[in-house]
């Protein structure tokens, strides 16, 4: 297989299972997809629909009672869901790196953020804490985050949320890791600060080649950074596209009731007053998974079908026949 | 920063007049002086002497008369005049400073010493054999009445091992100091070991050691990186409230190994009905409480970087 | 698991004691203050006496049946007094505000600053020995966690809708403090009450063995370590049960209260 294309990662039929008292349930099934060298990936879905775990199990970072229960994990042609705690650590930090939605107890309060910086280049490139500190200092100026030899010595507290994200990324990218994900960044900023939090990261994993995997329940947003979106569902994966297709022609009854939901400006002048549209019902929880098409229960055009038979990841057949259009699939039994 | 410093101190005047005023009137009650008290026992005195007595000592003067003198007393440190021995009473207490001071420290070292890495280690293995075994410990410290800790102790290491001595201060070297300070020390470590675990699986849960994780540290590091600091900060407060009640709790200790602290003072003259000496060790062992709770509070805030640079 | 095993052996044990201080004088062999035969002094425990004998020849097996009566009363009533006077105080203060709740702050940072068993034993100093006193001393020393807790709940209860709700609808101060404050505040109550018994006790416990608390010869556990510790050479076993009867009451009420907080009090620490 030729290097430029092998994926960087490729996630295949990801299993996670959850084990309470009542017994053991499947958190998110049959997940697959697949991250490109430098390619920008979004995983959307609501909250609950698993998709913070399965970025956390790509990190071997799951906790009980949740655990791997099948699949695999494949990061450039090497299989690490099974690897041994020591090599899975190895990779953290120096290949795969992670940054939080809430980058205020994310970082420890005890601690100066140059100084979290820093620790990444005395743990993956053996730098001393001098050096380290210099070159936190330097990764603070990548971030923009102005007056940065000041800021290095100031503690999370004292910044702003926006800033301290700031630091996340700067964490994140310190050690220029081949992959970054990015566990809804934005969720608990300002909206104004989102924009330039989303610029930021754009723009350094473009310098650096940082492939991105994007999590988040905001379809507009995901939509603006990725090239590709997997729209999530109770632990399963109900369609995915390239961002413009799935915007402009999602296939599955749910993401069209996403992007139907999306207030647009202008709507009220080309539509005339409207209320908001929403999606009936409630996302299920984990014990409570529907039968057949999990979507089934809020979905207007569900028929017998959908109740008992599990709908399979199928390709669309599209007229466009271009590369990336080969890589659209949905979850649907009457998609479309 | 130096301002609330010197507010925090000034707080602990108004509370010691607080304080002060309590005792005074606690005592300014007591149905009868030494002098009664003496009757009571049967001795009968001499109506005269009672007399000559009381205005000697003041008794019968108006209680704003006598709290006054009281405040101006205590300012210039006399805690007045024994009934029994006729020393002031100040002087009593200074003798026996430091030894209530030993006992206390070298308790509350025992129980730092055990006490912090046995909640430590419980918490790193939760479930585990060594977290209930040392959680039972735990509860068990806190359950066991000091004097019968004593007791025991003096019975298994003194009479039958012969280790140590039974009672006595000797030359307030460690061989003495051992059994009380154990009697004394084992509640303190049972608290301590169990904040300690508590602070420790919270922090342990917490996200910024999730994002410690995911940088790629081994949980050796995570651990003396970004959870042993955090910890010490939480169990701080519990270590400065537990040193400054164990002066109050000496009591039953000291009495027991006949220990010469201000413990054993406060009970003799409890029961020789010694008003002065009684007031005097309260109001000592009252302030050194308030003292030590207000140090602790003042280095909270100096240690915890969020509350000093805000 | 490692609640319900402290519920289960705490009520296990507290219920042990419970019972022991109810049916005592039923368990009891002897009367243990009358009984007393000097021929039989100081004897190790046997077939008849299975605790032994003190110094005056009485049943310790029989005292401590006895004693738990009074351990137990002193625990229970102190401990009601404590909580009674830590609620009424702290949820006036909390709902009234004003100076009431500065006074009340006020002098619950006074009884704060000063060690309990200090205070009580000044207390039973002016008030001299017995058990009166000390359930009046041990019933005025703890309230100040008490009404601290309570109070800060009647405020985070203020804050919500229910209070307003009901003064709209009419209802007087008193009965909405019955009504909607008091239940809220029952679980953490019930753990401190709990947890505040065995302090108690243990305090009876040492203030009688000082002397100041249960005069001899009443069989107080407390002051029978006190007589126990003459003789501790040549008849350990004195000092053995009456102190073993202390500890495992304590023990009892610990892991009771512990599990009570795991299930009425989820988020104060020292949880699972």
């Amino acid at each position: 297989m030729n290097a430029n294309t092998e994926p960087l990662l490729e996630v295949i039929d990801l299993r996670i299972g959850l084990t309470t008292d009542a017994g053991s349930f499947a958190a998110v099934e049959g997940v697959s997809f697949t991250i490109g060298r430098g390619e920008t990936v979004g995983l959307v879905g609501e909250s609950g629909c698993g998709k913070s775990i399965t970025a956390l199990s790509i990190m071997g970072l799951l906790k009980p009672p949740l655990g791997l229960a099948g699949g695999r994990i494949v990061l450039t042609g090497q299989e690490i869901q099974s690897l041994p705690a020591a090599q899975l650590r190895a990779l953290r930090g120096k290949r795969i790196a992670m940054i939080f939605q809430e980058p205020m107890t994310a970082l420890n309060p005890l601690k100066p953020v140059g100084r979290q910086i820093a620790e990444m280049f005395v743990l993956h490139q053996g730098a001393s804490w001098n050096e380290a500190q210099r070159r936190a200092v330097e990764a603070l100026a990548q971030v923009k985050v102005p007056a940065p030899e000041r800021r290095a010595s100031d503690y999370p507290h004292q910044l702003s949320g926006g800033m301290r994200q700031r630091v996340m990324i700067a964490i994140a990218l310190a050690c220029e890791p081949d992959l970054l994900i990015a566990d809804e960044p934005t969720t608990a900023l300002d909206v104004t600060v989102q924009a330039e939090i989303v610029d930021l990261m754009k723009e350094l994993c473009a310098a650096k080649g940082t492939a991105i995997l994007m999590i988040s329940h905001d379809l507009g947003l995901v939509t603006d950074i990725c090239r590709r979106v997997c729209v999530m569902y109770a632990g399963r994966i109900v369609e995915q596209q390239e961002s413009e297709l799935i915007f402009n022609a999602p296939q599955h009854p749910y993401t069209q009731g996403l992007v139907a939901s999306l207030p647009r400006l202008g709507m009220r002048a080309r539509h005339g007053r409207r209320k908001l549209i929403e999606i009936e019902g409630v996302v299920p929880g984990i014990t409570a998974y529907p039968q057949g098409c999990r979507f089934h229960p809020r979905c207007t055009r569900h028929t017998a079908i959908c109740e008992t038979v599990v709908p399979e990841l199928t390709p669309l057949a599209t007229g466009d026949s271009s590369p990336e259009a080969a890589g659209s699939l949905v979850r649907c039994h009457h998609h479309g | 920063m130096a301002s609330f410093i010197i507010r925090r101190l000034l707080q602990m005047v108004p509370m010691l007049a607080a304080i002060a005023l309590l005792i005074f009137l606690l005592f300014s009650v007591i149905p009868g002086s030494f002098a009664t008290g003496q009757q009571d026992e049967g001795l009968g005195l001499d109506m005269a002497v009672v007399q000559r007595m009381r205005a000697e000592l003041g008794l019968d003067d108006p209680l704003h008369v006598r709290f006054g003198k009281y405040v101006t007393q205590l300012a210039t440190l006399d805690l007045g005049i024994s009934f029994r021995s006729r020393q002031p009473v100040a002087d009593l207490i200074a003798v026996r400073l430091w030894p209530s001071l030993q006992l206390t420290i070298a308790s509350m070292a025992f129980a730092i010493i055990i006490g912090l890495p046995l909640g430590f280690i419980a918490a790193m293995r939760p479930g585990s054999w060594i977290d209930l075994g040392s959680m039972v410990v735990a509860v068990s410290g806190l359950s066991l009445p000091k004097f019968w800790l004593g007791i025991l102790l003096m019975y298994l290491f003194s009479l039958t091992l012969g280790w140590f001595p039974s009672f006595g201060y000797g030359d307030g070297g460690l061989y003495h100091l051992t059994l009380p300070a154990l009697a004394l020390g084992v509640s303190p470590m049972a608290l301590l070991a169990r904040t300690t675990r508590a602070a420790v699986l919270d922090i342990m849960n917490a996200d910024f050691v999730r994002t410690a994780r995911s940088k790629g540290m081994n949980e050796y590091r995570v651990v003396v990186w970004h959870v042993l600091r955090n910890a010490l900060v939480l169990v701080l407060t519990t270590i400065g409230l537990q040193f400054g009640s164990l002066l109050g709790q000496a009591v039953v200790v000291e009495k027991l190994f006949a220990w010469p602290g201000i413990g054993s003072l406060l009970v003799d003259s409890v029961f020789q009905r010694d008003i002065p000496a009684v007031q005097g060790c309260i109001l000592v062992i009252t302030l050194f409480f308030l003292v030590i709770n207000t140090s602790v509070d003042i280095a909270y805030k100096l240690i915890d970087p969020r509350i000093r640079y805000t | 698991m490692k609640i319900r095993a402290n519920l289960a052996l705490g009520g296990g044990l507290t219920a042990l004691a419970l019972f022991v201080g109810v049916f005592g004088p039923w368990l009891a062999h002897t009367d243990p203050i009358m009984d007393a035969n000097l021929m039989n002094a100081e004897l190790p425990p046997s077939g008849e006496f299975w605790f032994g004998t003190d110094q005056q020849g009485r049943d310790i097996w029989s005292r401590v049946m006895y004693g738990a009566q009074i351990s137990l009363t002193v625990g229970v009533v102190s401990q009601l007094i404590n909580t009674f006077i830590g609620t009424a105080l702290g949820v006036t203060a909390g709902y009234w505000g004003g100076w009431w709740d500065d006074f009340v702050n006020g002098l619950t940072n006074l009884m704060l600053a000063i060690p309990s068993l200090i205070f009580a034993l000044a207390i039973m100093a002016i008030l001299g020995p017995g058990l009166t006193s000390l359930l009046i001393a041990l019933g005025l020393t703890n309230w100040s966690y008490t009404c601290r807790i309570s109070r800060a709940q009647t405020l985070a209860i203020k804050s919500q809708g229910y209070v307003q709700a009901a003064r709209v609808l009419g209802y007087g101060d008193i009965r909405i403090m019955f009504s909607q404050i008091l239940p809220n505040t029952l679980g953490p109550i019930i753990v401190i009450a709990t947890l505040g018994m065995g302090g108690s006790i243990l305090a009876e416990a040492a203030l009688s063995f000082l002397g100041l608390g249960v005069r001899p010869p009443a069989p107080s556990w407390g002051s029978m370590l006190s007589d126990a510790r003459e003789t501790i050479t040549i008849a350990p076993w004195l000092s053995l049960f009456p102190g073993m009867a202390i500890f495992l009451t304590v023990l009892g009420l610990n892991l009771l209260g512990d599990g009570l907080r795991d299930i009425l009090d989820p988020q104060s620490r020292s949880r699972r």
